[in-house]
C-alpha cells in the first residue's frame, strides 16, 4: 500500500511547504517598502519571527494580509509570555500567521515594558484576534487598544491579578471565591 | 413550513415581538457539551445575540505547564482535548523535539499516525453520537459508543490508559506495540466500514435530521477564514484546507488520502465532512498499518529518552541516564516555536519558549475548540433557540480544551 507520489496531491494545490522553508522575500519586501516597521529578524528552528514596534503591529499584519506575495489570511494565534519581572522589556505578544492558500507562517513579535503595555489591536485586520487578545489581556494584564470589548474571558471578572505572570505565584494569593 | 389545518378565526401572528429576552442556556445545559453557558438575547424564538460565557472549567494548565519538566507535561495535555489526548500528546512532544532537533525512528512515526487516525475516528465517534442525541435522535449514540470502545480497547493495549493514554514520548514512544496488537487493529478496520454504513442509514437519509441541520448555522468560506475557524468546520465551508496536506509532519505526506469539503458551511456540510473523514481515517490507518516493519520506537538520545528496562541492569551508563533524566529532566536549548497539527477539531498548534533548562519558559496550546466557539455568535444571530444546539454540536467543541 506504499503511496505512490502522482496520487497524493490533487494538481491545483501549491506545493505543501514544510516548516523549514523561511519566507524571507517577505521579510525583504517589509524591509524595502517600510524599513521602519522592522525592528530585528531572528531566523531560528525553521521559523521566522519579525519583531515589530508596538505602534506599527495592525500596519505590519494588514501589509502581510494583502501583500500579494504572502497572503496571511489567516491568524493562528496570538498568544503572550512573561520573561520575568526583572526583565525589561518584559513581555511579549506573539502572532502567528499562516496563509491559507501559500500555507507559509510567520511570527510577529511585539515586545513590551511593564510600565506601558498597551499595544493596538488587530481585532480590525482579523476578527478571529478578539478572542484570543481577551486571553492575553486575560493571563497577562497586555491592554489591546481599539478592542471592541476587551474582559477577561476564563478567569472571573473579579480576579485580582494576571495569572500567567511570572510573579503571581502558581496556587494564587487566597482562594478565590465568588463576590 | 404551511399548515392547512389552523381554524379560520385565529389570526395568524407572523411578526417580532415588541420586547426581547435576554436567558441562560447552561453551565449545566446538556447539548453545551460540558460547562459551557450562554447569554441568548430573543426576540420570542429568535436568536438576536449569543454571549458565550467561559471559563468554568479553567485549571490553568498553561501555568502549571511552566512548573513541570518537560517529560511531566506530556500527562498535562490528555487532559485537555479529552476526546482527542493522543493528537495533543503528539503535537506537545513534537514541539518539544523541534527545540531539541530530535529524530525520529521511521516505526515510531508510523505508530505515531495510526493511533492518531484511530483516536481522530474515536473523536469523530463522540460528535456523531452527541450530535445526533442533541437533536433528537438516541439510537446513533450506542451505536457511535458500541464502535468507541473498539478504538479504547485498542489504545488501552498499547498504552495502558483509555482516556488518558500519555502513549507519546519526547523521542519516540513509552513503549513498542504489545503482542497481536496488529491482528487485533485489523480486525477493528475490517469492522469499521460497515458500521459508518449503518451510521448512514440511521441519520443520513432522516427527513428529521436534514431538516433540522441543512441551511442553519451558515458561514462563508471568507467569514470562515476571517474567523480563524480550522478543521472540519472549515472544510464544510468549501476552503481546501488540512495542515497534515499543508504542512505536513510525521511523514504525512506519504500517506494517500483525500481531503473532503463540502460547499454549504451549514450544520449538514460540517456533518458530511466529518462523515467522510472518518473514511479518509480509516484508510490512513490501513495504510499505517501495512507500513509497520520492525524497528526502534525511540530516538537515539539517551540524555532525552529513557533506556530500556533490560539495558539498565546491565549498563552503568544507562542507569545514570536513567537517574539523571528522572531526578533533574533534560535541558532543552532556549528558543521558541509553534508547532502545528490537524486534530480532530481542527488546527492545534502549540507554542513552546524555552529559556534553556529543564523546564519550558511558557508553553500556549492553539486549541482548535477555543476559535471555533468563537464563531457562534455568527453562525446563530437569526436563528431558532433550538438551532443553537444543532449548531453547537456542529463545531465539535470540548470545554477541557477551550478552559484549558
Amino acid at each position: 500500500m506504499q503511496a505512490g507520489p502522482e496520487n497524493i496531491a490533487p494538481s491545483p494545490e501549491p506545493t505543501p511547504s514544510s516548516e523549514s522553508t523561511t519566507p524571507s522575500p517577505l521579510v525583504t519586501a517589509l524591509q524595502h517598502e517600510h524599513p521602519e516597521w522592522m525592528a530585528d529578524v531572528i531566523n531560528a528552528f525553521g521559523e521566522t519571527t519579525i519583531v515589530v514596534p508596538r505602534e506599527h503591529i495592525a500596519d505590519v499584519c494588514s501589509f502581510f494580509k494583502t501583500l500579494p506575495d504572502a497572503r496571511f489570511d489567516f491568524l493562528a494565534d496570538i498568544c503572550g509570555a512573561d520573561r520575568g519581572p526583572e526583565e525589561e522589556p518584559r513581555f511579549e505578544v506573539n502572532y502567528h500567521l499562516f496563509s491559507t492558500t501559500k500555507y507559509h507562517r510567520i511570527r510577529l513579535k511585539v515586545l513590551l515594558n511593564e510600565d506601558d503595555v498597551h499595544v493596538p489591536s488587530v481585532t480590525g485586520v482579523w476578527r478571529t484576534a478578539n478572542w484570543h487578545e481577551r486571553e492575553t489581556f486575560d493571563m497577562f494584564g497586555v491592554i489591546f487598544d481599539g478592542h471592541p470589548d476587551l474582559r477577561r474571558i476564563l478567569l472571573p471578572d473579579d480576579w485580582q491579578g494576571h495569572a500567567l505572570r511570572k510573579d503571581f505565584p502558581l496556587r494564587g494569593y487566597e482562594p478565590y471565591s465568588l463576590k | 413550513m404551511s399548515s392547512a389545518t389552523i381554524p379560520p378565526q385565529f389570526e395568524i401572528v407572523d411578526r417580532p415581538l415588541d420586547t426581547q429576552m435576554t436567558i441562560s442556556m447552561g453551565p449545566q445545559h446538556p447539548s453545551t457539551h460540558g460547562v459551557l453557558r450562554l447569554e441568548l438575547v430573543l426576540d420570542g424564538e429568535m436568536v438576536v445575540k449569543t454571549t458565550p460565557d467561559i471559563g468554568y472549567l479553567h485549571t490553568g494548565m498553561e501555568k502549571l505547564f511552566e512548573y513541570k519538566k518537560y517529560q511531566q507535561g506530556i500527562v498535562i495535555t490528555d487532559r485537555m482535548d479529552y476526546l482527542n489526548p493522543l493528537g495533543n500528546n503528539l503535537a506537545y512532544v513534537m514541539a518539544a523535539e523541534k527545540l531539541l532537533g530530535l529524530e525520529i525512528p521511521e516505526r515510531a512515526q508510523t505508530i505515531r499516525v495510526l493511533m492518531c487516525e484511530l483516536q481522530r475516528i474515536a473523536s469523530h465517534l463522540v460528535w456523531l453520537g452527541t450530535h445526533a442525541l442533541d437533536i433528537g435522535a438516541m439510537t446513533v449514540f450506542f451505536y457511535c459508543f458500541r464502535e468507541r470502545e473498539k478504538i479504547l480497547n485498542l489504545i488501552e493495549a498499547a498504552s495502558g490508559g483509555r482516556l488518558t493514554p500519555s502513549y507519546f514520548r519526547i523521542g519516540g514512544l513509552m513503549m513498542d506495540l504489545p503482542a497481536g496488537f496488529e491482528n487485533r487493529c485489523k480486525q477493528f478496520l475490517n469492522d469499521f466500514p460497515p458500521a459508518v454504513e449503518e451510521f448512514h442509514k440511521l441519520l443520513t437519509g432522516n427527513k428529521i435530521f436534514q431538516r433540522r441541520t441543512q441551511g442553519i448555522g451558515r458561514i462563508s468560506a471568507e467569514d470562515a477564514i476571517d474567523w480563524g475557524l480550522s478543521g472540519p468546520c472549515l472544510r464544510g465551508s468549501g476552503v481546501n484546507l488540512d495542515i497534515r496536506r499543508a504542512n505536513p509532519y510525521s511523514s504525512y505526506e506519504q500517506y494517500d488520502f483525500e481531503v473532503p469539503t463540502e460547499p454549504d458551511g451549514d450544520v449538514w456540510a460540517r456533518y458530511m465532512v466529518r462523515m467522510r473523514e472518518m473514511k479518509e481515517s480509516h484508510k490512513i490507518s490501513a495504510q499505517a498499518l501495512s507500513r509497520l516493519k520492525p524497528g526502534p520506537v525511540k530516538a537515539d538520545a539517551p540524555k532525552v529518552v529513557l533506556p530500556d528496562r533490560e539495558a539498565m541492569k546491565s549498563h552503568m551508563d544507562a542507569l545514570i541516564h536513567h537517574f539523571l533524566i528522572v531526578a533533574e529532566g533534560f535541558d532543552v536549548p532556549a528558543g521558541e516555536v509553534y508547532f502545528p497539527i490537524e486534530a480532530s477539531k481542527g488546527e492545534l498548534g502549540v507554542y513552546m519558549k524555552s529559556d534553556g533548562g529543564s523546564k519550558p519558559s511558557r508553553v500556549h496550546f492553539r486549541g482548535p475548540s477555543f476559535v471555533n466557539l468563537s464563531v457562534l455568535p455568527v453562525m446563530a444571530e437569526g436563528e431558532m433557540v433550538a438551532d443553537i444546539v444543532a449548531i453547537i454540536g456542529s463545531l465539535d467543541i470540548v470545554l477541557g480544551e477551550i478552559d484549558r
